[in-house]
């Protein structure tokens, strides 16, 4: 499965580990939420990168304190008709300020890469070779945005009072 | 009138670019059936028993005639020469190829009309008051908000994939036309002691197999604080609705799961996070919003004109203008109610040469726009009066002056097994035989108001439980069974009908329903007491007997 991250196919340098994997001697190390929370202080002295698997069922505000020592949270989207890990990603983004690599996970199909960008996800383990090969193109299919959310792009509504404010100065 | 900007045009063109990709793929088999499905709901297109259905937005039921034109277009190139005005203000086609998709939306996109979020589990076409703008006692004209929430709610990035379907409706006068009580959220537009604009929020309304009336959540949300107020209730749902059981799935079963105090408590906690974000609208939005909805230039005209007291001499004139004209706001001006329920038709139903002389006869009479209404008939909101009699006989010689708007043959039903694959039983042809049984115009007025709503399926599209007399249709050992409930209604008084007893066959419903109109003339106090006032008054029990003693 193809990972698109930085707007490119990438190489994946996290692993993911089950709840009951054994630790690898080395290596950036994904793993499930509830594992995460058991055994916190103990993955966080390791000298790798620490990522999280967070599914969409549990509250986010949980690993709301981990967030300035983990390099990954991977939220799930285990149908894409299941949108919950949207919320998820806008809250750690626009509420928590996570800046680390916020990735999609599960069934991740090009036409969700717009929403799922302006959510706040920036990594994508996307279903098809495809749809990973065409995201840049696809990633720029909309121009106009009518909701304010925490990727910073101009809304409708304030690209519009813009325009009225330059039309006023010209006049 | 809300005319598009630049912004608005680009978004429904790269809208249109974007289905034709996704179409493109699917032909391809790029996209398997399951993966399309999603992304086909999100633009209104249903796979029904005979063809793909295509169901197109009219938000807050406001057209324009080149608009109305346009639709007329599509039903003539793209499908079979008509089109079905629904209980949304949305119109479908029941016709459509796939394949013609993307061109059929193409051609609307140039007039501004889309079909996002005409289906799936979105949130859907934002409605409102089909006389907004010119309804006498009117607070203000709901449509600049309900277009700012249009625009808010179209390709959402956190709630486009909810647990299920999701429907706003917006009503500014006491009177609710909008049905917004049987919403997910309904939002009643008032003032608060400051004058200031807001809304009294309503959450949890809704039909189907569970049917709940909304309950107030807010008194008073200020309209600056609307969209974080929505923004709020839709997290709290988008995390916590149900998503294992598609029956349970609406909001509605999570306010009643929760109650409406902890559920209300879980959004106002949320709300208090995001209320003094971008989300705030500041008045200079609004007035931008307000700048592009155009009104009429009215004219000076007199209350009673020469060519209304001249007309009032021929009856039938006379029988559709008690019947199908309304008091405007503006005097000299009249709301026109065009109703879409002839007898012997299919409820809501309108050719594509019915469209188009309707949309010359706007440019004529009504300044060139058009309103539909949840009763899926459809009305012209600026007519003087002294154009009413060559109205009426224009709108005639087009079938489209039936005097039967608010009366029983006023009937609201859903497509039904002659259309649709969630039907288990037949809606168009009840409603087709009950409008030839109560054909005639002096026994439809002596009954007086009367809305008889029919459903297909326990999904309700034809809203059965808030009709007056309400028509389920439903699958009993592989025959069509009806049950019928009264005393629903949908206004701002809305309640859920009840049953009156045992469910009857096919052939027997239009008979129960003569037998329940007889009950009610029986046993009405006087000739203004109408039908929902004496069920009202005296429960189901004495229907109950009348209709079943002799079955």
């Amino acid at each position: 499965m193809p990972l698109v991250n930085g707007g490119k196919i990438a190489d994946d340098s996290f692993v993911k580990l089950a709840v009951d994997t054994p630790l690898p001697e080395g290596g950036d190390i994904l793993v499930p939420a509830e594992r995460f929370i058991g055994e916190a202080d103990a993955l966080l002295k390791r000298s790798v990168k620490i990522g999280v698997i967070w599914p969409n069922n549990r509250d986010i505000a949980e690993i709301a304190p981990y967030l300035g020592k983990i390099a990954a949270v991977a939220l799930v989207f285990p149908t894409f008709r299941d949108g919950r890990a949207y919320s998820q990603a806008r809250l750690l983004r626009e509420r928590y300020n996570y800046r680390g690599e916020l990735r999609a996970t599960g069934q991740v199909l090009r036409d969700q890469f717009v929403f799922m960008l302006r959510a706040g996800f920036d990594s994508f383990e996307v279903k098809k070779q495809a749809d990973a090969e065409a995201f840049m193109q696809t990633a720029k299919r909309y121009s106009v945005f009518y909701q304010p959310t925490g990727d910073g792009r101009i809304t409708a509504l304030h690209r519009r009072m813009q325009l009225r404010h330059s039309e006023g100065v010209g006049t | 009138m809300y005319a598009y900007d630049e912004i608005d045009r680009t978004l429904v063109n790269e809208r249109v670019s974007e289905f034709r990709d996704q179409v493109k793929r699917r032909l391809s088999g790029e996209l398997t059936e399951d993966e399309f499905k999603i992304l086909r709901l999100q633009n209104g297109v249903y796979l029904q028993l005979h063809a793909y259905m295509f169901r197109v937005a009219i938000p807050y039921g406001t057209l324009a005639t080149n608009q109305l034109r346009a639709l007329a277009h599509v039903a003539r190139k793209y499908d079979r020469g008509y089109g079905h005005f629904t209980t949304r203000q949305n119109i479908q086609f029941n016709w459509i190829k796939l394949a013609e998709l993307p061109d059929a939306l193409e051609d609307l996109a140039k007039v501004g009309i889309h079909a996002m979020q005409t289906s799936g589990n979105n949130m859907r076409n934002v409605t409102s008051d089909q006389w907004a703008g010119v309804a006498p006692g009117e607070i203000e004209d709901p449509r600049i908000w309900s277009e700012l929430i249009r625009q808010h709610t179209t390709l959402h990035p956190e709630f486009s994939f909810l647990p299920r379907k999701f429907k706003i409706a917006i009503t500014a006068s006491d009177h609710d036309r909008a049905a917004i009580k049987i919403h997910d959220i309904g939002l009643r537009l008032i003032k608060n002691e400051k004058g200031e604009t807001g809304f009294e929020v309503l959450v949890g309304g809704g039909l189907g197999r569970t049917p709940f009336i909304a309950k107030t959540i807010k008194h008073f949300v200020h309209g600056r604080d609307i969209l974080s107020y929505i923004e709020a209730i839709l997290r709290v749902y988008n995390q916590y609705g149900r998503r294992d059981n598609i029956y349970k799935a609406r909001i509605k079963i999570l306010v009643h799961e929760l109650g409406i105090e902890k559920f209300s408590r879980e959004v106002e906690e949320e709300w208090q996070h995001i209320r003094n974000s971008s989300l705030q609208i500041d008045d200079e939005v609004i007035e931008d919003i307000r700048s592009r909805f155009t009104y009429p230039a009215y004219e000076k005209l007199p209350h009673m004109p020469d060519e209304l007291r001249q007309a009032a001499a021929d009856p039938e004139f006379e029988a559709w203008r008690k019947n199908s004209v309304a008091p405007h706001k503006v005097q000299g001006y009249s709301i026109v109610t065009i109703s879409l329920k002839p007898i012997g038709a299919p409820p809501g139903d309108a050719t594509a040469e019915q469209m188009d002389a309707l949309a010359d006869l706007a440019d004529k009479y009504s300044f060139g726009e058009i309103r539909v209404g949840h009763e899926q008939n459809l009305a012209l909101p600026h007519v003087a009066k002294r154009d009413l009699p060559a109205l009426w006989k224009a709108l005639d010689k087009l079938g489209l002056a039936t005097p039967n708007v608010n009366l029983i043959t006023d009937i609201i039903a859903c497509p039904g097994l002659d259309y649709c694959s969630l039907a288990n039983a037949r809606s168009i042809p009840i409603a087709q035989e009950l409008t030839r049984r109560f054909a005639n115009h002096e026994l439809a007025n002596l009954i007086g108001r009367l809305h008889i709503n029919i459903s297909g399926c326990i999904n309700a599209c034809g809203h059965h439980h808030v009709g007056h007399i309400g028509i389920l249709g439903v699958e009993k050992n592989g025959e069509e069974v009806y049950q019928i409930t009264i005393g629903g209604r949908a206004d701002e008084n809305a309640a859920l009908g009840t049953l009156i007893g045992p469910g009857v066959k096919f052939d027997e419903v239009a008979d129960v329903i003569e037998d329940v109109v007889e009950a009610y003339l029986a046993l009405r106090k006087r000739p203004e007491e109408l039908f929902m006032d004496t069920v009202k008054r005296l429960g189901v029990e004495p229907f109950k007997e009348r209709v079943y003693a002799t079955r």
